[in-house]
């Protein structure tokens, strides 16, 4: 065979393995995961209260608190990435201040998880007095997730042809009649899809949530969003690390991911089905 | 020229940039007649028939000097009102752009945003602007499909319908037919000969039959300046200048 043919199939092969590599690691994290935590799964492990220091019971509380602070922190985080981008894509006008937001959004993007949740420490919890609550961490978490929300808000917004906006200002409509009637719709499936991309990565966040408000145990759900909560992500820390009895609460920690897995799957099923929806409905 | 002006720009100067896309332009475009403006790509014409709606407001490197009267009155002094302009000056576009809604919303829509509520006034207004756009017997049965369902040469209709909802003096017009096939051209071409007892047209185009055809005036651009502007037939029978009697017969263009 001439070496030039070889080469095109190593370099086939190799490619080849790369895909089949990614499919491998998803593969057997699936099958750790169900195998160690599908026995566990039943109603009473979703509906009761952990029991005899977290070794026996269920994961309700951190169940509840997770998607409680997912819903904090999308209501906190959506009004603020979307206004955000319609500002920068439709009404700013170049300049310092359009720069420094622009600055802004990708400096965060980059920023540690960590660093998230000292910031959140220290200007939720401390001092704007907010204690180690919900709201603290769903500030925190949003803050996280604002750049995510805005790039693809602005992408989603710059679809829109401009014949459309062109269409509507001709006929009279203000800026802001153009672009609530006429590109935000075309424009919002876009934004949410992005966005709850951006929220089901915050829900497996744990170092933002530890040092905001996400508490160890607790025999009550949180009594209001100033108060703390249990949260998925850190009680499988805790319960993986911290346990006096390691061996005994291994199977809760397997069902715990794997809850936690499901919500994180079931959130980016819901983007894909709304994405695809409104890809049929508006074509241009 | 004996009849009223409508639009009359004075010493109108353009700049995209550090590009001079008008340079001195003075013209008197009068009333309910169809003026043509024609000229090779990138002469200006599409620039200085958005400037007669503003439309290159939106365009943030567009600087512009001098005045634009419509009504006697110069559209871009301080004092304007852009969207009461707008609601004065109609504007169809190059490639079909109807709101992806459907039929009768996308003539609704205008009526409705400035302040017409009432279903059946709304209802008299889609059936005349669709009747007047010869478009209604070919849709008063499906006005509840998508605008996106029609042809192009009906979606230009279309277009053209949404913009008399809003009852303009003035429908400028760039290039509306660049994207059709010639027999919905030659339907559009006879609409704006009808509207033109109304309405004061004003087309871009780079077909030259096109504006023989539709127009009573010319006005023949080149290189951001007014060359020559006058009745059709003189312009196309008898220019005065070189360059468009060199444009106008194919030499170049």
């Amino acid at each position: 065979m001439k070496w030039k043919t070889i080469k095109e199939h190593i370099i086939y092969s190799l490619l080849r393995l790369s895909g089949l590599f990614i499919v491998c690691a998803l593969a057997i994290l699936l099958f750790y995961i169900l195998s160690g935590g599908i026995g566990k799964i039943s109603w009473e492990f979703l509906t009761n209260f952990p029991t005899n220091g977290m070794m026996s019971g269920g994961i309700f509380p951190m169940i509840m608190g997770t998607l409680s602070l997912m819903i904090l922190t999308m209501l906190i985080a959506l009004p603020l990435g979307i206004f955000s981008a319609i500002y920068l894509v439709e009404y700013a006008k170049p300049g310092r201040f359009t720069n420094a937001i622009r600055l802004a959004v990708h400096n965060l993007a980059g920023v540690p998880s960590i660093v998230y949740g000292l910031l959140g420490l220290g200007l939720f919890v401390v001092f704007l007095g907010f204690g180690l609550s919900l709201v603290s961490a769903a500030f925190t978490l949003a803050i996280m997730i604002l750049p995510i929300i805005i790039a693809s808000s602005q992408e989603a917004l710059r679809a829109v042809p401009q014949n459309i906006r062109e269409g509507a200002l001709a006929l009279g409509s203000t800026k802001w009649e153009t672009t609530y009637h006429h590109v935000l719709p075309y424009a919002l499936p876009g934004m949410l899809t992005g966005s709850i991309l951006a929220l089901s990565r915050a829900a497996g966040e744990t170092a933002p949530i530890i040092m905001t408000g996400a508490a160890f145990y607790m025999t009550h759900l949180p009594s209001s969003v100033f108060d703390e909560f249990m949260a998925l992500p850190y009680s499988i820390y805790t319960l993986a690390t911290q346990s006096s009895n390691v061996e005994a609460t291994r199977p809760t920690v397997f069902g715990a991911i794997l809850v936690l897995l499901l919500i994180v799957l079931f959130m980016n099923l819901v983007a894909i089905i709304v994405r695809n929806y409104y890809r049929k409905k508006y074509r241009w | 020229m004996s009849e009223d002006i409508e639009i009359e720009t004075q010493k109108l100067n353009l700049w995209y940039g550090d590009k001079q896309a008008l340079k001195n332009i003075y013209m008197r475009i009068p009333e309910e007649k169809v003026t043509a403006i024609i000229g090779p790509s990138g002469c200006g014409k599409s620039t200085l028939i958005r400037c007669f709606n503003r439309m290159n407001d939106i365009i943030e490197i567009c600087r512009i000097k001098g005045k634009i009267l419509i009504d006697g009155k110069d559209i871009y002094d301080k004092k304007m009102d852009v969207v009461e302009l707008r609601k004065n000056v109609g504007m169809v576009f190059q490639k079909p752009n109807p709101f992806p809604k459907n039929i009768y919303e996308n003539i609704a829509y205008a009526p409705r945003i400035h302040g017409i509520k009432k279903k059946k006034k709304l209802d008299k207004i889609v059936e005349k602007c669709l009747k007047q756009a010869f478009l209604w017997d070919e849709v008063k049965d499906r006005l509840d499909e998508s605008a996106r369902s029609l042809s192009g040469g009906q979606q230009q209709r279309l277009c053209i319908a949404r913009a008399l909802a809003v009852e303009p003096e003035i429908l400028l017009m760039d290039e509306p037919c660049s994207a059709l096939d010639p027999i919905a051209t030659a339907k559009i071409e006879e609409l704006i000969r009808y509207l033109s007892k109304e309405y004061t047209v004003v087309i871009v185009t780079h077909n030259m039959q096109q504006a023989a055809r539709v127009s009573d005036y010319t006005a023949y651009m080149y290189l951001g300046e007014v060359i020559e502007f006058g009745k059709t037939r003189q312009i196309f029978e008898n220019p005065s200048e070189e360059n468009t009697e060199n444009y106008i017969t194919g030499r170049f263009g």
